[in-house]
């Protein structure tokens, strides 16, 4: 089983911490990481990561974080870096700003990072239009690690559970990310679908969200970034 | 003659403990009861029959016996660890077993 952490936070300033952080996942039992880049990044940076990747057996992915504040900023940043990196997730701080991340086809994954009710997003009308898109739901488990404790824990676990639920009723992709920034924070991938039974997710369907779910999304994102994409469905086979 | 069966089935997991320093067996036993404790209150923590069988303090390895219907929150609980005293830590589950002979077999933890 290929086991996939989309969102392992590498501090690509500290080439020490980020190579023990590299080498921790593969330890671990991780083989492709997607690791969160700045737009600005020099790509001497990016091929320095990769060949800390290739030392450990690891499949480097580009990530690229958005936190727009309004939908233009959104459409802005989509259409200025989208084919810069693999995979692309939207921070969702505002409703308006979900609902355009959900039903624009660029963005691969939705994050909802906060343990206000008010604020939590993802409804059943969040999902309709990511079910639509094919965007996916992204929870990160380090934010989880971090707040299990008192009613902080409490709001988590009742917003995750509630958003599993939607996503489940509308087909929504879920993934789990470790979201980790320190060895530390980093589980085994099992101890991600053991941790999932807090908010009631099957075993089974946790391992589809550190596997299946992730690699499906990496593998669409590289057949549409290579050079032979030409639409969904048309390729080029041979040049004449 | 009905066949020998225990009352209450077992699982035993082999942990390995990641942590700054070497914390001892008691502090690693605390902090999984902490832990069940805290997710899933006393009547959980009563029906996990948790007791930590023997700790490796130098290769920071250890066998956790629990009840195998407790055995998803065990894992959780665990998983959640986040301090083991007042250090930083983490702790993976490396295997899980019926027996202990089967886990020792299939880890290095020697009995």
């Amino acid at each position: 089983m290929k086991f996939v952490d989309l969102h392992l936070c590498v501090p690509w300033k500290d080439e020490g911490q980020a190579g023990r952080l590299i080498a921790k996942s593969a330890e671990l039992g991780y083989s492709q990481i997607g690791v969160p880049l700045q737009p600005s990044i020099k790509p001497e940076v990016v091929n320095q990561m990769r060949l800390l990747c290739d030392e450990s057996s690891l499949d480097f992915v580009t990530r690229l974080d958005l936190a727009p504040r309004t939908p233009g900023e959104l459409l802005a940043g989509l259409r200025r870096f989208r084919r810069s990196f693999e995979v692309v997730s939207v921070f969702c701080s505002s409703k308006v700003v979900a609902r355009q991340a959900a039903k624009d086809r660029r963005v691969d994954l939705l994050c909802f990072q906060s343990f206000d009710p008010q604020k939590s997003f993802f409804d059943r009308a969040e999902a309709e239009l990511a079910s639509a898109s094919g965007a996916a739901l992204e929870l990160d488990m380090a934010q989880a690690l971090s707040s299990l404790e008192g009613r902080s824990g409490v709001g988590l676990f009742t917003r995750l559970r509630r958003e599993v639920a939607v996503a489940k009723s509308f087909d929504v992709p879920i993934i789990f990310s470790s979201g980790a920034s320190q060895p530390l924070l980093l589980r085994k991938p099992q101890d991600y679908a053991a941790l999932a039974f807090l908010f009631d997710v099957e075993a089974s369907f946790a391992l589809e969200a550190l596997t299946m779910n992730p690699a499906a999304v990496v593998e669409r994102n590289r057949k549409k970034l290579s050079a032979d994409y030409v639409a969904p469905g048309v390729r080029v086979i041979k040049e004449a | 003659m009905k066949a020998f069966t225990r009352l209450v089935r077992r699982r035993y997991l082999a942990l390995r403990v990641d942590c700054e320093e070497p914390p001892d067996s008691s502090a690693v036993s605390e902090a999984v009861w902490n832990a069940v404790l805290r997710l899933f209150g006393e009547v959980g923590a009563s029906q996990a029959g948790l007791y930590l069988v023997k700790y490796d303090e130098k290769k920071r390895l250890g066998v956790l016996r629990c009840s195998h219907k407790a055995l998803p929150m065990v894992r959780a609980a665990i998983a959640s660890i986040t301090r083991i005293g007042n250090a930083p830590a983490a702790v993976h589950v490396i295997r899980v077993s019926g027996t202990l002979k089967a886990l020792s077999r299939k880890t290095a933890i020697t009995s």
